[in-house]
């Protein structure tokens, strides 16, 4: 295993390094401190560097990530002087009061000035821990006054990204390939903390995130920010952050939310604001280029060739790249009745516009386009063996999404069963 | 109660043990129903132990290995249910039906049918419960806390199984509660004042209280997600007005108090244990039996602070927060007694001791780490990484399991009436201790430095100490067996125990022979 990943750990170790310059005085006491367990284990896995033994919580990048880190050294710290004074009496005694010794038990119990004492005294440390926590607290609870607001939707197993007023909007999904996850190939150094898309924030505004979800509970966190706020649906929860240093900070959903939790890493690629002024625009750009292509003419091999990049993307999660899924949960496409019955074109896209209650089946009417839902079941309908020769275009979706059902456009001629053997994966 | 004392010499021969397997099916014997409990515990220690196995050889390197993620969720959840719904629970409930009489003087638990009920409802319950692995869509998926939506709209067809066996299980946690209560209540032998009662009894009353007050919380959380899944109902589900975080307020303001259902009687043991081999009596009696209340009365008020990160308004994370954090008082002044009653003494370090030891400073450590989570900003960093998995399994591993260890090492003398092997039962214990650090301590780490809980996979820079975890995890499972190994030895035979073999021990229970005859204190037994 060691020799598989690293090179991938040397990455990994740069990138670290990078973002946290200036690593304190604490955090190596605390190396050192724990440096028992690397000296132990140390054994096991020969030629790693001590940086890959990351046993702290990170400083980040923000005022409130580091007024955390620093309750979260105090209160340590605080531990290790009590263990060390509680533990130390308890050793001293197993050392010393013990029969072989010819230690005489003694009969003393019961003394009210010393329970008084050790009832007293962690109750005035407490107080003493609670003043800065607290303020920390309500700082953190501030989302007034903020420059940059974005939505954040947490979905079954991707995030989507909100710019609210900007006209912006994207999903942002894993983008680690299968095959590394499966062992068959080198792991990057940013295995599983990769995505296609991350989401680009200006340094040194205040961001404000209005966090939900659209279906299971989710929780958003980038460590380096420490913001993490649970994405729940029907709620919107706020948080903000305020973030010093440009550079790509990754973090991970942290709320249990099905088959591919451990799948839905969150990048955020944090830049200067004139770069980040630049990006938005070309955003806006593709965005309005993107309405553009909806017009355009969508033939049989092009609604297939989008439709099986949207299906292996979007829909190949659960449903497999085979289309046969994972019953009874993931339902197969592949020779399924409302996939290859022509009457129920219209039921297909009813599915997949607003999704099935109660099951997994989410709606992706706010997550893909009309020519990328039209392709996506002309996929699901021709590929596998299916078939059926239908084509669903971006204009009946376009229809549907006004009349709230489907029509088939006349100028829809369904062709001869088409088969392109190489697409369909046969 | 007078039917009971005057009766003895004739009930010998009708009531002994029945011949073959329905002495096991009927009986209304403390100690049979006792040692069936056990049993039952430890057949569900090596079940949710298997599942741990599993998780850990996953979760040896980074990358798919050997289960699918859907399976993965699967034994995480069946994992944290059947260890706490199937191990520890019965585990102490068995120690207090074997000790609770023998402690009190009483001839027997106050409800005896109901008894045998509540321990013959288990079985059942824990094998619908593993069933539903089998069954098309697989087991229980969403973790132990089973949070909705992804329990009722997105749950697989198994969980009205589920939701069925947490019925059983709750209603036979609330049969042994009730039974304890009336047992102690009621039974105890004339001069056995409350405040004379030894501790082990006191934890299981709080405890019995506890279990009472929560279990029917439960219940309705479970019936709730029943009709939402069934019936059509909202009660969690916010596009029809309903409310997933309603979930999350319900299952805590079980779950903490259900924390300390499985911590309280281990606290007991070891102020039973620690006096024993440190032959000097425990420093605060008093102070102790306080402490445990008020640690019971603040497990009601803490429950939020599983739910930093959901949102609730400022005033109450605080008001969360500080409540939390007051529980370190109490528990504080249950360690400075502990260290105090070891203080000074003249102490012996048989299993029983070490265990006890083991207990005192590694569920110190579980404190500390809860100590730090009770710190609202910082769990904006610790809440859901491998810091809670660490903490609370610190507290979980040595402080339930190394109690009940202790307690089984410290009484089985009294049940077999032989002397475990003292040397094999060191191993146990060292090989165990090594174990469960080398698991648990490197959690700490991987959890700061980032690693979300409840994952079949993870980045590569936590590869290392998720590799030392799964070997000290192997470690520790595979110890269990000898275990078992040495308990059968035990039963089998082994030199002969005196009825008081622990010089420093205390209690009326180790004023009857050894082992203890199938009928004890029939007579009420005098209490200075």
């Amino acid at each position: 295993m060691m020799l598989l990943h690293t090179p991938a750990l040397f990455h990994s170790i740069a990138e670290r390094a990078s973002n946290m310059k200036s690593a304190s005085k604490l955090k190596t006491l605390f190396f050192l401190r724990l440096g028992w367990l690397v000296g132990l284990t140390g054994t096991f896995v020969s030629g790693s560097a001590l940086a890959d033994w990351t046993v702290n919580m990170t400083e980040g990048v923000t005022a409130v990530s580091r007024s955390v880190y620093s309750l979260h050294m105090i209160i340590f710290l605080i531990c290790v002087v009590i263990g060390v004074l509680v533990f130390g009496v308890m050793f001293y005694s197993i050392l010393v009061h013990r029969k072989s010794k010819g230690a005489v038990p003694q009969q003393f119990h019961e003394s009210t000035l010393v329970e008084v004492l050790w009832t007293t005294v962690p109750f005035l440390i407490l107080v003493g821990m609670a003043i800065p926590a607290t303020k920390t607290l309500i700082d953190i609870y501030n989302t007034d006054e903020s420059e940059v607001d974005i939505k954040i939707t947490g979905y079954q197993w991707k995030w989507q990204y909100e710019y609210v007023g900007e006209g912006v909007s994207f999903f942002s999904s894993l983008n680690t390939p299968r095959e590394q996850i499966q062992n068959s190939r080198i792991k990057n150094p940013n295995y599983l903390l990769e995505v296609d898309e991350p989401l680009v924030l200006p340094v040194g505004k205040k961001v404000r995130f209005l966090v939900t979800a659209a279906d299971v509970i989710h929780s958003w966190w980038v460590p380096a920010f420490a913001v993490k706020r649970d994405a729940i649906p029907g709620f919107i929860n706020e948080a903000w952050t305020k973030i010093e240093r440009p550079g790509i900070y990754r973090g991970q959903c942290a709320e249990l939310c099905g088959k591919d939790h451990g799948f839905m890493p969150i990048v955020v690629d944090v830049r200067s604001e004139e770069d980040y002024a630049k990006w938005l625009v070309e955003r806006k750009e593709a965005a309005a280029k993107e309405r553009m292509i909806l017009e355009e003419d969508w033939p049989m091999d092009r609604l297939m060739t989008t439709g099986k990049k949207v299906y292996e993307k979007t829909c190949a999660v659960c449903h497999q790249v085979n289309g046969q899924g994972m019953p009874p949960i993931f339902p197969a496409l592949k020779g399924a009745d409302l996939v290859v019955d022509k009457a129920r074109v219209g039921d297909h896209v009813d599915i997949l516009m607003n999704g099935i209650k109660g099951t997994a089946m989410q709606s992706f009417a706010n997550q893909l386009n009309e020519a990328e839902i039209a392709a996506v079941i002309t996929y699901e309908r021709n590929a596998w063996g299916n078939n059926t020769g239908e084509m669903v275009t971006p204009k009946e979706i376009l229809n549907y999404r006004k009349n709230g059902k489907y029509t088939p456009d006349p100028d829809n001629k369904t062709v001869t069963p088409f088969v392109n053997t190489k697409q369909a994966g046969l | 109660m007078t039917a009971v004392t005057d009766t003895t010499h004739h009930d010998d021969h009708r009531h002994g043990p029945a011949k073959g397997l329905m002495r096991w099916v009927l009986t209304t014997n403390h100690k049979d129903i006792g040692s069936m409990y056990l049993w039952f515990s430890f057949a569900m220690f090596l079940t949710g132990g298997a599942m741990a196995m599993i998780i850990r050889a996953e979760l040896f390197q980074p990358g798919l290995q050997i289960v699918e993620p859907a399976f993965f969720n699967q034994m995480t959840t069946m994992h944290g249910l059947i260890m706490v719904f199937g191990a520890v629970m019965p585990a102490f409930v068995g120690l207090a039906n074997w000790m609770i009489p023998m402690m009190i003087g009483a001839p027997d638990m106050a409800l005896p049918r109901m008894n045998n009920w509540s321990f013959w409802i288990l079985p059942f319950a824990a094998v619908m419960l593993v069933s539903t692995l089998f069954m098309e869509g697989g087991g229980p998926n969403f973790g132990w806390t089973f949070y909705a939506p992804l329990s009722t709209d997105f749950a697989p067809p198994s969980t009205t199984f589920f939701i069925f066996a947490i019925h059983m299980l709750g209603i036979s946690s609330i049969m042994g509660a009730i039974n304890i209560i009336a047992t102690i209540l009621n039974l105890r032998a004339p001069g056995m004042t409350m405040m004379k009662m030894p501790l082990f009894v006191w934890t299981w009353l709080i405890t019995a209280y506890l279990l009472i007050a929560v279990m029917p919380v439960l219940a309705g959380a479970v019936t709730m997600m029943l009709m939402d899944i069934h019936f059509g109902t909202s009660f969690f589900n916010a596009g029809g007005g309903g409310d997933p975080v309603l979930f999350q307020h319900i299952f805590w303001f079980f779950g903490h108090p259900e924390v300390y259902i499985m911590i309280l009687p281990s606290f007991g043991i070891v102020s039973a244990i620690l006096p024993a081999f440190a032959r000097k009596p425990l420093f605060g009696y008093t102070s102790m039996v306080y402490a445990v209340a008020s640690i019971a009365f603040l497990s009601f008020i803490v429950w939020a602070h599983h739910m930093f990160t959901v949102g609730i308004p400022l005033v109450g994370e605080l008001f969360f927060m500080y409540a939390t954090m007051l529980i370190a008082v109490p528990t504080g002044v249950k360690v400075f007694n502990w260290v105090s009653t070891m203080f000074r003494g003249s102490m012996t370090f048989e299993t029983p001791m070490l265990f006890s030891i083991a207990f005192v400073v590694l569920f110190t450590i579980g404190g500390f780490s809860g100590l730090m989570l009770s710190i609202a900003p910082a769990d904006f960093q610790y809440h859901d990484t491998y810091f809670v998995v660490a903490h609370f399994h610190y507290v979980l591993v040595p402080g339930a399991i190394f109690a009940i260890f202790a307690a089984t090492y410290y009484w089985l003398p009294k049940w077999t009436g032989h002397m475990y092997d003292e040397t094999l039962a060191k191993t146990h214990f060292w090989m165990s201790f090594i174990g469960m650090n080398l698991t648990f301590f490197p959690m700490h780490f991987i959890g700061l430095a980032g690693m979300p809980r409840r994952i079949p996979d993870y980045a590569l820079q936590f590869a290392d100490f998720n590799m030392i975890a799964s070997i000290g995890g192997f470690m520790f499972g595979v110890t269990q067996f000898l275990f078992l190994f040495i308990v059968i030895k035990c039963i089998k035979g082994g030199e002969k125990a005196e009825a008081k073999p622990w010089d420093g021990a205390d209690g009326l229970e180790w004023s009857l022979p050894s082992p203890a005859p199938y009928h004890t204190f029939t007579t009420p037994p005098d209490v200075k």
